[in-house]
């Protein structure tokens, strides 16, 4: 098990390094010159000639990209140009504001998913299945900025009950996280609904039931824990792809997130806090892959015995 | 003799059926799911309102009227008229243009990519499969939004541009997709035969192999049009999009926000379209997966 997280580890290296020229590229062809909108209009030519050599804007592209990945190795993703603080802090001083609304809404997503996806097979073909399905599928359909516009109408200008920007307290949480759990909320509710309807017709559960288990035990305990592998896939791809998602959520609700520092930093050609800012999303990203297939070789015995040589039982139990 | 010959025309007789039987059972089988007919028939709406938006409305996208902002819909108006005084159905319906455009054009270009990334690496397999699957990997390590920002911003905002940057972050989908059909089709024996009748490698992946995984790729074909409308109004709502005054439904919602607490037609009516179209293609793929392999129903 630790050579495989260890081996895991070690393949998101070249991955990550792809990201960093991915987004150093696209910042580098990216039209404009910072310094002009660093320095506003008034700057003279001896200004913007001091400012790009600061910035080492004047080296060839290669010599850049080996200079930012060098510094990036030891968490040095540069300085804001705006700000002048090191994007790393202002990175890592948005994260959490971000984390805590992608973990809201995916613990959301996945209670009411998982349930619903649950009944939904359990009543196939059935009046709460008909009627989930399809709101399923709008709500795949929905595009989440305009999901969260129609909440702000509803909840904040006509009921006036919930705030519509900010996080202050609580209550101003409940409309983001609504809103960025949708779409992940669609895609576990179809894939527990479909992984349940394969395993409730297996020999097992029909066993389970003709020796006279209660039909809750059946579903729970026999059914939903073999039919729980493809819902953990989902809810880790749906996870990391909130993360990126949350850009959109944020600016909506002027959530002060992640997202919203690197869509801001776009308008004003901050390139160090754009690349820091997706590079860090990248990196939590493979992270939670990484846990994922983590969680996934724990759940799953036939997956965790790929991975574990058979040498003696007791560093085999140790390990496990 | 005679009751050889009549056996005979039996005989052609039934093979015709079965040789018709394929397609005409994948489309009775669609037909027959009501749910996805209906997407079909949205999705043909959507079309003939892209095709010919001048008989639908009379009124001008684009040009500017400054005595009629802000009405409220009406009979004249049925979705109201914006801060310009535009009428908001006319842009609604000119929108469906630019969306459909952007929707298949992307996903089109994704498809081309990613099958024949996906068909080399997935028939060539070791270090090409290695190299291409890693790439692929990268793409997907960045967030699709995300992708689609950092694009936009390096390239600029336009109809093309947007087309570039919503397609390279689809190829992954396609070249995942063609690369694992491939490694299940690779072994079977007619492959096998075609390589011992000596066909080149072009051939075979052209003519023996990509026509047996064709029903998940129109399947995702069909599926990614819908993601991919639903991409690009987002990039428009966060201003990286079609730029003004080009009437797309993600850029209309993105300006009327600042009026949302007096004027909400401005901003409902643009996402009834986005979500519209995204339903009409997700139900007909849905229907379409189900139509062209039974084995997948449920």
């Amino acid at each position: 098990m630790k050579r495989y997280i260890l081996g895991r580890i070690l393949m998101m290296i070249p991955v990550l390094l792809g990201v960093i020229l991915i987004t150093f590229t696209m910042m580098y062809l990216s039209p404009g010159e910072p310094a002009r909108f660093v320095l506003g209009d008034m700057a003279t030519e001896e200004d913007i000639a001091i400012f790009n050599e600061e910035n080492n804007l004047n080296d060839p592209f290669f010599i850049q990209f080996v200079k930012y990945v060098g510094k990036a190795i030891t968490g040095d993703l540069g300085i804001s140009y705006t700000t002048k603080q090191p994007v790393l802090d202002e990175v890592l001083a948005r994260f959490p504001t971000t984390f805590k609304l992608t973990v809201l809404s995916i613990i959301f997503s996945v209670i009411i998913g998982v349930t619903v996806g649950i009944i939904s097979a359990v009543k196939q073909y059935g009046f709460i299945d008909n009627i989930m399905r399809v709101i399923a599928m709008l709500g795949v359909s929905m595009p989440t900025f305009w999901e969260g516009l129609m909440l702000i109408i509803l909840f904040s200008v006509v009921l006036g009950i919930l705030p519509s920007s900010g996080i202050t307290s609580w209550k101003h949480w409940i409309l983001p996280a609504i809103t960025l759990s949708t779409q992940p909320l669609a895609a576990c509710m179809r894939m527990t609904r479909s992984s349940m309807l394969e395993e409730i017709r297996q020999d097992y559960v029909r066993t389970a039931r003709s020796k006279g288990q209660k039909e809750f035990l059946v579903v729970m305990i026999h059914a939903f824990r073999n039919a729980i592998l493809p819902i953990i896939t989902v809810v880790g791809v749906n996870f990391a792809r909130m993360m990126g998602g949350a850009a959109v959520v944020e600016i909506v609700f002027s959530v002060p997130g992640l997202g919203k520092l690197i869509v801001d930093a776009i308008s004003v050609k901050n390139a160090p806090v754009v690349q820091g800012g997706i590079l860090f999303v990248a990196f939590a990203m493979s992270f939670i892959n990484l846990f994922t297939d983590i969680i996934y070789a724990l759940v799953d015995p036939r997956v965790r015995s790929q991975y574990i040589r058979p040498r003696n039982k007791k560093t085999v139990a140790k390990e496990v | 003799m005679f009751i050889m010959r009549s056996e005979n025309v039996v005989m052609t007789n039934q093979m015709t059926i079965a040789k018709r039987s394929q397609s005409k059972e994948i489309f009775i089988r669609f037909l027959r799911n009501k749910t996805a007919v209906f997407g079909l028939l949205i999705a043909l709406v959507l079309v003939f309102a892209a095709l010919f938006p001048q008989i639908l409305t009379s009124y001008d996208p684009i040009e500017q009227n400054l005595m009629d902002t802000y009405l409220s819909p009406s009979a004249e108006h049925p979705f109201g008229t914006d801060e310009f005084g535009r009428d908001v159905f006319a842009r609604v319906v000119y929108g469906c243009r630019v969306s459909l455009k952007i929707g298949l054009f992307s996903v089109s270009i994704a498809c081309i990519v990613g099958v024949i990334l996906g068909s080399i690496a997935g028939y060539y397999g070791n270090i090409v499969d290695n190299i291409l699957m890693r790439a692929v990997d990268i793409i997907m390590a960045i967030p699709n939004t995300m992708l689609g920002i950092s694009i936009m911003a390096a390239l600029g905002q336009s109809v093309n541009n947007l087309i570039i940057a919503l397609s390279i972050g689809t190829i992954p989908a396609f070249a995942r997709l063609v690369r694992v059909s491939i490694l299940s089709v690779k072994e079977q024996e007619y492959v096998e035969a075609a390589i011992a009748t000596g066909a080149g490698d072009l051939r075979i992946i052209i003519k023996y192999i990509l026509p047996n995984c064709m029903a998940p790729i129109i399947v995702q074909f069909t599926m990614g049009i819908a993601t991919s409308i639903m991409n690009a109004t987002g990039l428009s709502f966060l201003g990286l999009g079609v730029p003004a005054p080009t009437p797309e439904w993600g850029a209309m919602a993105s300006s009327a926000r600042a009026y949302i607490r007096d004027y909400w037609w401005m901003v409902t009516f643009p996402g009834f379209a986005i979500m519209a179209t995204a339903f009409a293609f997700n139900l007909f793929g849905d229907g379409l997966r189900d139509a062209l392999d039974p084995k997948l129903k449920n």
